[in-house]
């Protein structure tokens, strides 16, 4: 634009949803919902080797008052699966998911009574992570892409729609448990 | 109520908080108010290692009363293994102690040869140890990391994890996994231990006492660490017994009891180590016990490095050993052998056996019940977490509602293997 | 040490030892339901033989018309270094047994997940309560006719 070539390196144009998304993607607090195994992997990914903060998630918070996104990493059984709901909906928006591991993504290596056959039955989840556990590195991918995602203004979640005018995608639908 | 189910919602929560005030309480105060608070520590808290819900009854901060509440995690593995053969189950193990998985492979394979009546080769046995040691300073590791941040030290929890982080890297050079392993097999193990993994080993645990005294240097003669630990938490000994307490927690009670001294298995007889015992029944005992035995594992690793004898990793019984996967592509027994042992399982003799291994948490045992199939008609796990929590309530008491992360930091459960 | 134990408890309990078998090493006998709490009581008691921890105590599911439900009881003793097992056998219409809570407090914890597991009611218990499946859940999941995959519907899930 003419008025940035007048201006000259000093200036930056842009829009201002664009602005929002950049600050929102760098600065992502998780809250940790570590059940099992895949929280040890979790640890690990805030640990010294697979940083986590490099990326923006500096802190895990673990108040979901003060979280915008929930990683939930283990096993969700029928019990807790009560629990982990009730800390979604205490999320303020904007908020995202991310399924970690194969137990979260469709019930794992776990087809029994007990475990929820994949917590997308009753969260609407942003990012399935593949791995039993995966790897912190493979987890790291799953937050550049959500902050991708973020970048572009979507989110399976937030009721309202965020700044940006796309379109809130409806989740696909599911089957029932069992 | 849209849902009648949600009708005994109401009456179950008075059920709970009814086993909450209907026990005895210990310590009275007398309090002008007369007034109770029943915390809810629920299942998602920070610092409850895992999902564990504490019912906690304080009058003021101190606690007069708790009940804890398990199974959050409850995956169903006993109805699993009824389902599923002796080896498929081997993954299985992984996750039960998920701090620790190698031990877990090793108890179940143990068990499992018990039952069988095979024995894995000295070799093998001597991997086994060498894993289920390693396995050790892993579990305690991430005790120490995560107990020193429940009680504020940040950064003795940065520095265990950048050793275990290295362990992790050993582990894939030997095993092939960071963190699931399923290494051991029924009769052996699944590969042999390369002379690049038997040299990272060696130089992990060349280095790792340098390492853990600088941990130690931070906290040994820290005073708020002491003073958050010295006293706090106390279980006296036959209290302890009777609530069936095992591992570094019964240790630190003053009673020497080690199954790799008691009951030895692999190759225990032939090592030289000593048993910490501590009195004392507090968080500080427990804590010097734990560190003592990550010393101690790193001495038998340095001796099993040098003993170990060369030689296969297998055993000859065809019928229940898994062949070499080169032999079933090229050889018409092993193929045969390989095809009844995949779809219809070993084939143990009717009758039952429990076996208990010293696992980092305690006594991990499996009962076997098995009538002949390929799968075993019943399999329960004694883990030692479940046993563990059990004797929670009674090293809370007369504690303030502060000490309750350091103690069960103390305590070091795992959800994983407690709820099975 | 196996036929020391089974002799002081045959001298001492007569036909309440109903069999006993050794099996790798290890022995097992089964005793009549209504004496358990007494033998146990002896066992832990009895100075030669002291098995004061009570490693585990599980249920089972033999899947018989009659007497389909045992009670297994793995005991150790520290001062031996010794294990031996109980057995008791309940039938399906009544299950009930005496509880050992008085004996070992740590059967507190595992006589709730028996109960859990299988319905087997322990008289005499403190607190029998559901551990593992939620309070309202109205089956016993490790019995042989409850399905691997569950019953649709038993727990409810929340709202999406």
């Amino acid at each position: 634009m003419g008025l940035e070539k007048a201006l000259g390196d000093a200036l930056m144009l842009t829009r201002l949803d664009d602005a929002i998304n950049w600050c929102r993607k760098n600065s992502l607090f998780p809250m940790p919902m570590g059940i099992s195994c895949c929280a040890i992997e979790m640890m690990a990914f805030a640990g010294p080797r697979f940083d986590a903060s490099r990326f923006g998630s500096e802190v895990f918070r673990f108040s979901p008052r003060q979280a915008d996104v929930m990683i939930v990493a283990g096993t969700t059984t029928y019990k807790m699966a009560r629990v982990v709901r009730k800390i979604y909906d205490q999320m303020p928006d904007p908020k995202w998911v991310i399924a970690m591991g194969a137990c979260t993504s469709s019930g794992g290596m776990y087809r029994t009574y007990s475990v929820v056959q994949g917590i997308d039955l009753f969260l609407p989840v942003d990012i399935y992570v593949a791995g039993c556990p995966p790897r912190p590195d493979n987890l790291l991918n799953a937050l550049i892409h959500l902050q991708k995602k973020v970048q572009r203004g979507e989110s399976r979640g937030s009721s309202t729609s965020i700044i940006g005018d796309l379109p809130r995608r409806e989740p696909a639908l599911m089957q029932t448990a069992v | 109520m849209d849902h009648p189910l949600q009708e005994k919602e109401a009456s179950r929560k008075s059920r709970i908080l009814q086993a909450l005030e209907d026990q005895n309480t210990a310590v009275s105060f007398d309090d002008p108010l007369e007034s109770d608070l029943v915390l809810n520590m629920g299942p998602q808290h920070p610092a409850t290692h895992g999902v564990l819900r504490l019912l906690i009854r304080l009058d003021g901060e101190t606690v007069i009363g708790c009940v804890p509440e398990v199974g959050y995690l409850h995956r169903g593995y006993e109805k699993l293994a009824e389902a599923s053969s002796y080896h498929e189950f081997i993954p299985h193990t992984d996750r039960l102690d998920y701090l620790s998985p190698l031990s877990n492979n090793v108890a179940y394979v143990l068990a499992v040869e018990k039952l069988l009546g095979i024995e894995a080769p000295p070799r093998a046995q001597y991997i086994r140890t060498i894993v289920s040691e390693l396995a050790r300073i892993s579990s305690h590791l991430l005790w120490l990391g995560s107990m020193a941040m429940d009680v504020g030290a940040l950064t003795v929890f940065m520095w265990s994890f950048r050793e275990r982080e290295k362990l992790y890297d050993v582990f894939e050079l030997l095993v092939g996994a960071r963190f699931t392993t399923s290494y051991t097999r029924i009769g052996g193990l699944a590969h042999d231990m390369t002379d690049e993994a038997r040299d990272a080993v060696r130089a992990f645990i060349t280095e790792f006492p340098a390492k853990l005294l600088e941990c130690e240097k931070l906290l040994n003669k820290n005073r708020i660490f002491v003073e958050r630990t010295d006293g706090i938490g106390v279980i006296e000994r036959d209290v302890a017994i009777d609530l069936g307490l095992t591992g570094p927690n019964l240790r630190a009670c003053g009673v020497q009891h080690d199954l790799r001294r008691a009951n030895p298995y692999l190759v225990y007889e032939q090592l030289d180590f000593e048993v910490p015992v501590y009195e004392g029944g507090d968080s500080l005992a427990r804590y010097y016990v734990r560190m003592d035995e990550m010393k101690q594992s790193q001495k038998m690793v340095v001796q099993l490095l040098e003993k170990i004898p060369q030689g296969e990793i297998h055993t000859q019984a065809p019928k229940k050993v898994l062949p070499r996967k080169e032999r079933i592509y090229t050889k018409m027994e092993e193929l045969i052998h390989d095809f009844m042992l995949i779809n219809f399982g070993v084939d143990p003799p009717p009758g039952e056996v429990y076996h208990a291994v010293e696992a980092p948490k305690g006594e991990l045992g499996f009962y076997f019940y098995s009538n002949g199939e390929g799968h075993p008609w019943r399999m329960k796990i004694r883990s030692p977490s479940f046993v563990n929590l059990q004797s929670l309530p009674v090293m809370l008491l007369g504690n303030m509602v502060s000490d309750v992360v350091a103690i069960i930091g103390s305590l070091d459960p795992v959800m994983g293997e407690a709820d099975k | 040490m196996n036929d020391t134990v089974l002799q002081k408890l045959q001298s001492t309990f007569g036909n309440a030892v109903i069999e006993s078998g050794e099996f790798r090493g290890e022995l097992t006998v089964v005793i009549a339901k209504d004496r358990i709490v007494d033998v146990c009581r002896f066992l832990k008691e009895d100075p030669g033989l002291r098995y004061d921890l009570l490693a585990d105590l599980c249920g089972l599911d033999m899947y018989t018309p009659v007497k389909r439900f045992g009670i297994v009881y793995n005991l150790y003793s520290l001062q031996n270094k010794h294990r031996i097992r109980l057995k008791t056998f309940v039938d399906e219409e009544d299950p009930h047994v005496a509880s050992v809570t008085t004996v070992w407090g740590t059967a507190n914890w595992h006589e709730r997940e028996t109960y859990d597991m299988f319905g087997i009611v322990f008289d005499g218990h403190p607190d029998l309560r559901r551990i593992y499946m939620p309070d309202e859940f109205d089956f016993h999941p490790l019995r042989k006719d409850f399905p691997l995959m569950g019953i649709p519907g038993s727990i409810p899930l929340p709202k999406k």
